[in-house]
């Protein structure tokens, strides 16, 4: 018998911030002895075992390691010093050069060289050096290296950005990417799963980011400890790849292990140019991924119902990401910084929402306006579709991709006592800059803040129509 | 073996990020030595210089210790500056397995074995760390109390060979 903690939580009224919750505690049925009912993440699990040393940790195959020039060259430097400069496998190793590129001093080109030099040495096809390299978190998609059902490591804990695809991605330490890099296996404590269900009707002015903000103010920074965030409902079931991304980008606040989705429909299309060769049509692929689903009666530890009709766009107000409030208690905060970009909201469905409220118009005298377009791509098509001349012509300083600002390391670092509106995933303490504020955000909140130089409301701006 | 324990250093708040052990700016070091003098250095409130914070060799801390980033930096600043045990009420995930994985320690205790050893932080309080029967004992001018602790098998394994690269390595 599993017991079942279910929550629900439901708007009081449309602009309410203060949210009705009902706790409720369903006895399911009885397990049945003859069919294991598994979640997303129990299967993947199941499928990678490739050890049990001690009982509860598991020695997982790893489908996808990936590499950047913070983390990686110093499991590469240790590799070398052990007489064991090798990898286990140089079609499932991806590398890219993205938090600090192009290198701004000695050191970080030392870091880019190390990488580049091991990335040759060992014939790793899939290296994304300056004029092909974007933020990790979004040029590895973008470049069809994720698949349902996969396991991913990284050393960077947004890894868990992965899970959109129906995969098992976790961020890892530098010593796990080394063990990953040379024999092709993690271990893990086996995560629960935490339930996620977002219904109703997604109000004008909100998305993805807001809701994640939410799911983290109510799981707090601890909440999802060992856990894997599992978003469903009708709202996710409707979310684009990007958005998705988005989710499940974010599970790391909340200290989940991966977010995951079910691989669907909008997960086939996105997936089809790199998978067309493997199945007859798109609806058979949809067959496929649908036997990764978690099982009819697999066990969650927590259920959460949210019910978005009604709800305001999100921001954050402290040094957590779980200080999370209702936009219109933020509403007036002067901002100095306005950076749009990183895996969490640097795609180009980010970049056109931001530009539908930017068209035509210009930033407020005292802001610095910064957008990062996450990879070459994105920053081609927001080109291509005149997204990157609305950002320039409203004022914004377009940077090449990269994660620099995001973690203070380059390409808009705050000075002490500035305060950022972000489209990033961290409002810690000095994180873009000693002494410097930020504020989560979605990139529409931060497209009109932008314009007011001060934190404003998405609600009550019009959205222009692009081509 | 290594050996584990020696001077408490006590940091009363929960939910440190390994942004304050260890800020971004210095990810671009290529070496662990060069980490070291800036161990904790966002942690508003913390002073290295502070006698009470000199020569520590044990951190005792509150509820989700190093969450945020996945960098290993933030044990290896800690390494550095001779610290391999971290006991907290909780750790983020990442953090503690980087821990283990280098060989160090990272013991949870329930909040009020917590409390009590919080109770000890009078400036001189010690911490001793007994794998063999999985036991601590903090000794201060308070007293000395002894607590047990668990720790799950595979990670008293890292600790034993030394981290997961040995391990693995012989393993797999």
């Amino acid at each position: 018998m599993k017991v079942y903690h279910i929550q629900r939580i439901l708007p009081t009224g449309i602009g309410k911030t203060i949210l009705h919750y009902d706790i409720l505690h369903i006895i399911a049925e009885e397990e049945s002895e003859s069919i294991m009912a598994l979640t997303l993440s129990e299967k993947i699990f199941k499928s990678h075992l490739r050890d049990e040393p001690f009982p509860g940790t598991k020695v997982l195959d790893i489908d996808v390691v990936m590499c950047h020039e913070i983390t990686t060259p110093i499991a590469i430097n240790d590799l070398v010093a052990r007489g064991k400069d090798r990898v286990f496998d140089p079609d499932k190793i991806k590398v890219v050069i993205d938090h600090v590129t192009p290198a701004k001093d000695t050191k970080t080109a030392q870091q880019g060289k190390i990488l580049r030099d091991w990335a040759h040495r060992h014939q790793i096809k899939d290296f994304f050096d300056i004029g092909r390299n974007g933020v990790c978190h979004a040029l590895f998609p973008e470049q069809g290296f994720i698949r349902p059902g996969y396991t991913v490591i990284m050393g960077d804990s947004h890894t868990c950005t992965h899970g959109a695809f129906g995969a098992f991605a976790a961020g890892v330490g530098t010593t796990d990417l080394e063990v990953g890099i040379l024999k092709g296996v993690c271990a893990f404590r086996e995560p629960k799963t935490i339930r996620i269900n977002v219904n109703g009707a997604v109000p004008e002015g909100v998305y993805a980011k807001d809701i994640i903000l939410r799911i983290i103010r109510e799981l707090t920074v601890k909440g999802a400890t060992d856990c894997v965030i599992e978003f469903q409902g009708n709202v996710v079931r409707k979310m684009s790849m990007e958005s998705r991304m988005t989710l499940c980008n974010m599970a790391i606040e909340a200290g989940g292990t991966s977010g995951i989705c079910m691989p669907d429909g909008i997960t086939v299309d996105y997936l089809w140019p790199f998978i067309s060769s493997e199945y007859p049509d798109k609806k058979a692929a949809r067959r496929d991924y649908r036997r990764w689903w978690s099982d009819r009666g697999c066990t969650y530890v927590r259920v959460i119902d949210i019910d978005v009709t009604g709800m305001e766009p999100q921001i954050t107000s402290g040094y957590k990401p779980d200080d999370v409030k209702g936009v219109s208690e933020m509403a007036g905060t002067p901002v100095d910084q306005v950076y749009i970009g990183s895996c969490t909201n640097g795609r180009l469905e980010d970049l056109r929402i931001a530009a539908q409220y930017l068209k035509g118009k210009t930033i407020a005298p005292s802001v610095r306006g910064i957008v990062s377009p996450a990879t070459p791509k994105i920053f081609r098509d927001a080109d291509r579709l005149g997204i990157i001349r609305i950002f320039m012509d409203a004022g914004f300083c377009v940077t090449n991709p990269t994660c620099g600002a995001c973690l203070g390391m380059s390409n808009g670092v705050l000075a002490p006592g500035e305060v950022c509106a972000s489209t990033t995933n961290r409002n810690f303490n000095g994180r873009m800059g000693k002494g410097g504020m930020v504020h989560l955000m979605s990139p529409a909140v931060a497209a009109v803040t932008a314009l007011e130089g001060k934190i404003a409301d998405p609600r009550h701006y019009r959205k222009e129509k692009l081509r | 073996m290594k050996s584990f324990g020696g001077k408490a250093l006590f940091l009363d708040r929960s939910d440190i990020n390994t942004d304050e052990i260890i800020p971004a700016k210095y990810l671009t070091e290529i070496s662990k030595e060069a980490l070291k003098a800036h161990m904790l250095e966002d942690l508003k409130g913390f002073d290295p210089q502070a006698p009470e914070s000199r020569g520590a060799r044990v951190v005792v801390t509150r509820a989700n210790f190093g969450c945020g980033s996945s960098r290993e930096h933030a044990p290896w600043v800690f390494e550095m500056n001779d610290i391999n045990v971290v006991i907290a009420t909780s750790f983020a995930r990442i953090f503690r397995q980087n821990m283990f994985n280098c060989g160090m320690l990272a013991i949870e205790l329930p909040e009020d074995a917590i409390s009590k050893l919080f109770r000890h932080n009078d400036g001189t309080a010690e911490v001793a760390v007994e794998l063999r029967n999985d036991t601590l004992t903090i000794s201060s001018g308070r007293g000395r109390e002894t607590v047990p602790f668990q720790i799950a098998k595979f990670d008293k394994a890292l600790v034993e060979a030394g981290g997961w690269v040995d391990f693995a390595d012989a393993k797999y």
